[in-house]
């Protein structure tokens, strides 16, 4: 919204023209994927839409640059993802939305003796795999993770009690809880530190949390933080029911494998990793 | 009839207070898991269920167990187990209160418990785990005290009681049923995607809850002029007798299969417990530990000459009780976490606050039992007077 | 016929009192009359949501309604009584009419001795620590 006034434009006037962007955009073949970083929330956005299916394709063929994190880091700081670097040992209680590891982890049992070399150094991505059939949705008590109609499945904070029966269920570890207050709070007023993004919220302690494929910028029609900073292209997110998107391209150009496909959750993240 | 558990000698007296204190200290760390979170806790990203979830497991096999005492009593009328079928049932209350404590610290947003009840989901285990666990309690209550009330009266137990006496035996076997479905429904998790999951957790609830129910038996007589009987605890004994091989046999049942198909999703998780993993082995003592005493119990529990020796016996259900502990109370829960699902591995240990906050429960269920106990030898003392 | 008539009686009168704490303990113990809440309103907007009173009864209904919709996906917009459709956001929409947490929401959530827990999470970008 504050683009909109950044822009010298009346709210209604913005509005108007966002949601004309949005239709203009959903009559071209290609589509969604067209939709340009930046526009606001088009009027009556945010409600899922039935029949679309979002996936992402992750180019595992060269593997990142050494040592870059982009994608993590942006997905950090749109989040308000904390590395608890004061702790001990910052991994126990780590919290992480998308992250990298190798292919063994990533891909356990697919290892090969004589597989090509690059393979078992290479770093993987690895996110929420936003199945198509959830086991973590099969076992919430509460309904707090729940599958929307367009497949992304959500996390709702607010309803969450803790059980963590997800995070048992979940067969890919894509998800993380609030062992201890995410961040540093103000004792006297109870205000929260200094957060890299003022426009999203933080999380009390004791819950769930995960990837949601950056929902709330979906509904600004804006990529998922995570592609829009990776500088390689390596990250490609899209509506699967979409023939002409760029990850049903991907899809028909190349062999993906998923993660532990033979359990039948049927992930929607797809990986090339050869040529 | 409650009265009765306010009277009693200074050694009753002085075990009270001494439980009254445990639970105290577990209420304080209790205060500051609620305000730091369950960070204080040794559970981590990768082991996202310990000691607390652990200890439910186990318990909720020793609240199933009373259906060992009234499935003789009442469906095949053996009459020796009228004198302590309460016991059964009185030890059930208290163990199934621990369950629903364990569960509730176990939470991270304790405040938020009745969700499951606000918004009810019965595609999830956990929802129906809550349902027949509270229907368990509710059960006990019932047949345990109108039983007793009317026994005190010196009258037979009504019959509109009897439907519901029929219905804690299938009951008994839910509890630890939908319980091992908490577990063996998950498709990531190798260690415990096995459908003799639940028969496993029956046999060694009938194995741990029985043996705890003789030394509670022998107990009663030694402190009390109450005395459950010789021949009640020798039957309780050829339960145990038979439940803990039938456990062990389960278990050989998994090892076979688990080696022999060579799945390493489901053999690494052995190999950690009972060998380590990339020298990771905190808890390999422990399991073998608890299969020495499982079969030292098991030799001394068939063996009908030691069986009849009651000393002997209480060694025996001592072993049960401990290597069934350490079996689910230690290594089930952290054994299916352990590789994660990344075949990473992070150990589990609980820390010191987590410890005594179980402490502080098992005091809670202690002091539950004690009370009930109480009240029941002093009906049956009334009785004998 | 009573047993302990006097002691069950004390402890009845010992009950009464502590339950009826709330009603004595200010005039008893209390360092006078506290004023009423004056929450900062808004210089520039001059309608909300909902009327005024409606607000000040129901507005934890309406932030309710609003997460609910927004999380669990029944879309982001709401029609404001001005006709313009506005994100339905606590931190983002509220806040940006009224101008502080601490200025509007905390003077009667103190004055009131309430603690949402709406700012377990959320917050005023303005006055983060």
């Amino acid at each position: 919204m504050s683009t909109g006034e950044g822009k010298g434009m009346d709210r209604r006037g913005f509005l108007r023209l966002a949601g004309l962007g949005a239709l203009s955009a959903a009559a071209v073949p290609a589509g969604w994927d067209l939709l340009k970083p930046g526009a606001a929330l088009a009027a009556g956005a945010g409600a899922p839409v039935a029949g679309r299916r979002y996936a992402m394709v992750v180019d595992a063929r060269t593997g990142c640059p050494d040592g870059c994190r982009d994608c993590i880091g942006a997905c950090n700081t749109t989040h308000n993802i904390p590395t608890f670097a004061d702790e001990p040992d910052p991994r126990r209680h780590e919290l992480k939305w998308i992250w990298q590891t190798s292919f063994h982890s990533a891909f356990p049992g697919n290892e090969q003796e004589f597989a090509r070399e690059d393979l078992e150094s290479k770093q993987v991505t690895v996110l929420c795999n936003h199945c198509q059939n959830p086991p973590c949705v099969r076992v919430c008590p509460t309904k707090a993770t729940y599958q929307r109609p367009d497949g992304i499945v959500m996390m709702d904070f607010h309803r969450c009690i803790g059980c963590r029966f997800c995070m048992a269920g979940c067969p890919y570890g894509s998800r993380s809880f609030n062992w201890r207050d995410p961040w540093p709070r103000n004792a006297a007023t109870g205000e929260p530190a200094k957060l890299p993004n003022p426009e999203y919220p933080t999380r009390m302690r004791g819950v769930v949390e995960k990837c949601t494929f950056c929902s709330e910028r979906l509904d600004r029609g804006l990529q998922p933080a995570c592609v829009e900073a990776c500088k390689e292209k390596l990250l490609v997110f899209g509506d699967l029911h979409d023939a002409g998107s760029g990850v049903r391209a991907l899809l028909k150009e190349h062999y993906t494998i998923r993660r532990k496909a033979n359990l039948g959750t049927q992930p929607q993240v797809y990986y090339v990793i050869g040529a | 009839m409650l009265e009765k558990a306010l009277s009693g000698s200074t050694r009753y007296r002085a075990w009270v207070g001494g439980l009254l204190l445990v639970i105290l200290v577990g209420v304080g760390f209790y205060v500051r898991q609620f305000n730091e979170g369950l960070g204080i806790t040794g559970m981590s990203r990768d082991v996202t269920w310990g000691f607390y979830i652990a200890q439910f497991t186990f318990l909720v096999g020793v609240a199933a167990s009373a259906v060992m005492l009234v499935i003789p009593y009442y469906l095949h009328h053996y009459k020796a187990f009228g004198k302590i079928t309460i016991l059964g049932e009185f030890l059930a209350i208290g163990a199934v209160t621990m369950c629903l404590l364990f569960i509730l610290a176990d939470l991270g947003q304790p405040m938020r418990a009745m969700n499951v009840i606000l918004h009810p989901t019965p595609n999830s285990v956990l929802f129906w785990d809550m349902v027949v666990l509270n229907g368990y309690l509710f059960l006990n209550l019932l047949v345990g005290w109108t039983t007793l009330t009317a026994e005190k009266k010196g009258l037979p137990s009504p019959k509109w009681i009897k439907p519901f006496i029929y219905l804690s035996v299938p009951w008994a076997v839910s509890i630890h049923t939908v319980t091992a479905f908490l577990y063996a429904g998950l498709p990531g998790r190798g260690f415990w995607l096995t459908a003799v999951m639940a028969p496993r957790f029956l046999t060694s609830a009938f194995a741990a809850g029985p043996a705890l129910l003789i030394l509670l038996a022998l107990l009663v007589r030694k402190l009390t002029k109450f005395d459950p009987g010789k021949e009640q605890i020798q039957t309780l004994g050829t339960i145990v007798a038979y439940a803990l091989p039938l456990n062990l046999f389960l278990l050989a049942c998994e090892v076979f299969t688990v080696f022999y198909s060579n799945i390493p999703d489901h053999k690494l998780h052995f190999q950690y417990l009972y060998f380590g993993l990339h020298g990771h082995n905190a808890l390999v003592p422990w399991m073998w530990t608890s299969v020495a005493l499982a079969v030292g119990a098991v030799v001394l529990l068939v063996n009908p000459g030691t069986r009849r020796n009651e000393t002997l016996l209480a060694w025996a259900c001592g072993m049960t009780f401990v290597a069934t502990w350490i079996d689910k109370g230690l290594g089930m829960i952290s054994g299916g976490f352990v590789p994660n699902p990344l075949e990473e591995i992070t150990e589990y240990w609980p820390t010191l606050p987590e410890a005594l906050i179980a402490l502080g429960i098992w005091a809670i269920g202690a002091l539950i039992v004690t009370v009930l106990y109480k009240v029941a030898v002093a009906v049956r003392e009334q009785e004998l007077a | 016929m009573i047993y302990d008539k006097g002691k069950i009686f004390l402890g009845l009168a010992i009950f009464v009192a502590l339950v009826a704490s709330p009603f004595w303990y200010n005039p008893v113990f209390g360092t006078g009359k506290t004023a009423p809440p004056e929450p900062k309103l808004p210089k520039t907007a001059t309608l909300c949501v909902l009327p005024k009173a409606q607000m000040r009864a129901g507005h934890m209904q309406v932030i309710y309604d609003w997460r609910e919709t927004v999380v669990r996906g029944g879309g982001r917009m709401y029609r404001h009584p001005d006709g313009v459709e506005r994100e339905m956001s606590l931190s983002n929409t509220c806040l940006k009419c009224h101008e502080g947490k601490k200025e509007f929401c905390n003077t009667c959530h103190t004055y009131l001795a309430v603690k949402p827990f709406c700012w377990d999470c959320h917050f005023d970008p303005k006055e983060q620590a």
